[in-house]
């Protein structure tokens, strides 16, 4: 493991990032807009028993939608870097291919964090009472859950031969997996079906975990959900490492 | 001693034989060429040098180790230069290099410095800080030329270094690739579909057509071979062909009329000789032998006519063709 190199990586990530603000701006518009508009429209004839108001409900929900499109995206980005010789580029080097992908999945996680910060800050709107230890295990529980799906879109980018396929990932991966993770709604009295979706889901423990940091209200157990949430995120990174270890250049 | 060897280097795609039990051996210090048409299986071969690519069979040593057994060693001998464009367009040209050059495991301390020297190298020093977006198409090549010397790499690949250059853009590279050569006492593998690039750098050519390569010599080995260059002379009355025979350097005399077309080494240093033989003249008109001839010589096509013959789908066409 050459940590120079994953910093090399880490740093190109960033500085292309910061310079096309626009992709910022963009990543966290459509979550606020959630928030606000469906998460105010919806809560004003939802009353959920145990929170305050329908908008804390899904907040937990809504940042992890944040983190869920921007680091899937980010990973199968790659695909993009592949077709152009940018990335042979980088295969050339002597850097390994899992240092590589080390430094592209700490793009995604800071990448996620930014943003999830922004999200944070519109909790406060809502009145989200954080505290210096919510915040942190909030953070913490984001970077974990990140690096998993950053490995995910990491290992869709390098299967996949064209970019035409992008859009397949938004319908038949980011919102199954967004939709079927009680994001937005309880989990307590769904049906046979919905409940085995939910519960073979990964991102439902994690949503789980962050409402319970966030808000006090949690429907699985602590140690069930950091379980589910490390193990998610250590699996999908080996798999993401041996298709990168696979992928043609 | 040979930098860059191959043994039986072959790769299929399908039924599409891209590249053909190659082997070639190339020398220390030497620039070598491979000339061929678009698709004939240049940037290929230089992919499975440069690890990025498995060979279907065969193997190849680059810097001494085997691209198979070693290619990480492989990847610290080697600066590669793409065919397309391979810098990050926000990213300003030191900080292009700056990365790769930690990728490459560079001591901190001696970044910097190796970073201009390889810009001054290239010409690029005064606009180091501005972002790669805003530089011209030959200035991302010398860039990338920077970039692949970084790490002062035993061989050099360059896929088509002047491609979607202008006629000034790329006389210039021609002259950085020159220099680089002589200055950092490189190895160089250059793929090219130009003639004039090849024959104005390589110190020997593999002409390379569908795979396999037809023909390998120095340039100016390859044109001799063809006879030499035809100087065609028009007088008031018929030259003594006899005469004209007699010159060694004189390979064959065609005389219709008053117009003698004469096939001959050398033109630069014989042509006098020959215009003292011929006397009182009206016209003469020298005609050099071409990579283009040599070309037409050993593929039984031009360059032009190849390069609509070879895409893939034409070559998958032809194959299905020979077979039915």
């Amino acid at each position: 493991m050459n940590l120079a190199g994953v910093y090399a990586i880490w740093q190109r990530e960033m500085l292309t990032f910061f310079r096309e603000k626009p992709r910022i701006v963009s990543a966290v518009a459509n979550p606020i807009l959630w928030l606000l508009a469906f998460g105010g429209g919806l809560g004003s004839s939802v009353v959920i028993p145990g929170v305050e108001n329908y908008q804390q409900y899904i907040f937990a929900g809504i940042l992890m939608q944040t983190f869920l499109f921007s680091s899937i995206f980010y990973g199968a980005y790659l695909v993009w870097d592949r077709r152009m010789d940018l990335l042979k580029a980088i295969l050339v080097t002597p850097l390994s291919r899992s240092s590589i992908f080390l430094g592209k999945v700490l793009g995604g996680v800071t990448f996620s964090l930014v943003e999830a910060a922004i999200i944070l800050v519109f909790g406060a709107i809502i009145n989200i009472q954080y505290t210096v230890a919510s915040v942190i295990l909030t953070l913490l529980v984001i970077t974990v859950a990140t690096a998993g799906l950053t490995a995910v879109g990491l290992t869709i980018g390098s299967y996949m031969t064209s970019p035409e396929g992008f859009q397949l990932i938004t319908t038949f991966v980011i919102f199954p997996l967004f939709f079927l993770s009680g994001a937005l709604y309880p989990l307590s009295n769904l049906n046979v079906y919905l409940d085995v979706l939910n519960r073979i889901n990964p991102l439902t423990y994690i949503v789980d975990t962050l409402r319970g940091i966030l808000i006090g209200l949690q429907y699985f157990g602590t140690l069930e959900n950091i379980v589910v949430t490390v193990g998610f995120a250590v699996i999908a990174n080996l798999i993401g490492i041996r298709a990168f270890k696979k992928m043609r250049a | 001693m040979s930098v860059v060897e191959t043994f039986g280097l072959t790769k299929n795609f399908g039924k599409v034989v891209a590249v053909d039990n190659l082997s070639i051996s190339i020398n220390e210090g030497e620039i070598f060429g491979l000339l061929g048409p678009n698709g004939a299986g240049k940037t290929t071969i230089i992919k499975m040098l440069a690890t990025l690519l498995e060979p279907t069979s065969g193997t190849a040593k680059v810097n001494g180790f085997d691209i198979l057994k070693q290619p990480d060693k492989v990847r610290e001998s080697i600066g590669i230069l793409f065919q397309e464009p391979s810098s990050d367009e926000l990213l300003t040209g030191y900080e292009n290099i700056k990365l790769y050059a930690m990728m490459y495991g560079i001591p901190k301390e001696q970044i910097s410095k190796g970073i201009t020297e390889a810009l001054e190298l290239v010409e690029l020093a005064d606009r180091k800080d501005d972002l790669v977006k805003h530089y011209s198409g030959g200035m991302r090549r010398r860039l990338e030329i920077a970039r692949s010397l970084i790490h002062k790499p035993k061989v050099l690949f360059l896929d088509e270094p002047t491609l979607g250059l202008d006629p000034r853009g790329r006389e210039r590279m021609w002259n950085y690739i020159v220099r680089l050569v002589k200055e950092l006492r490189m190895t160089v593998l250059l793929t090219t579909h130009y003639m004039e690039e090849a024959d104005a750098l390589a110190n020997r050519i593999g002409i390379i057509d569908r795979g396999k390569i037809v023909v390998l010599d120095s340039p100016k080995a390859l044109k001799k071979a063809l006879g030499g260059d035809v100087v065609t002379i028009r007088a008031t009355r018929p030259l003594p062909t006899e005469e004209l025979r007699k010159l060694d350097c004189v390979k064959d005399v065609k005389q219709e009329g008053l117009e003698t077309k004469i096939t001959i080494e050398d033109v630069g240093e014989n042509l006098q000789q020959l215009l003292k033989i011929a006397g009182k003249i009206e016209s003469v008109e020298v005609r050099n032998t071409t990579l283009n001839d040599v070309f037409l010589r050993w593929t039984g096509r031009t360059m032009e006519e190849n390069e609509g013959e070879s895409s893939w789908f034409d070559k998958i066409v032809q194959e299905s063709v020979e077979k039915a």
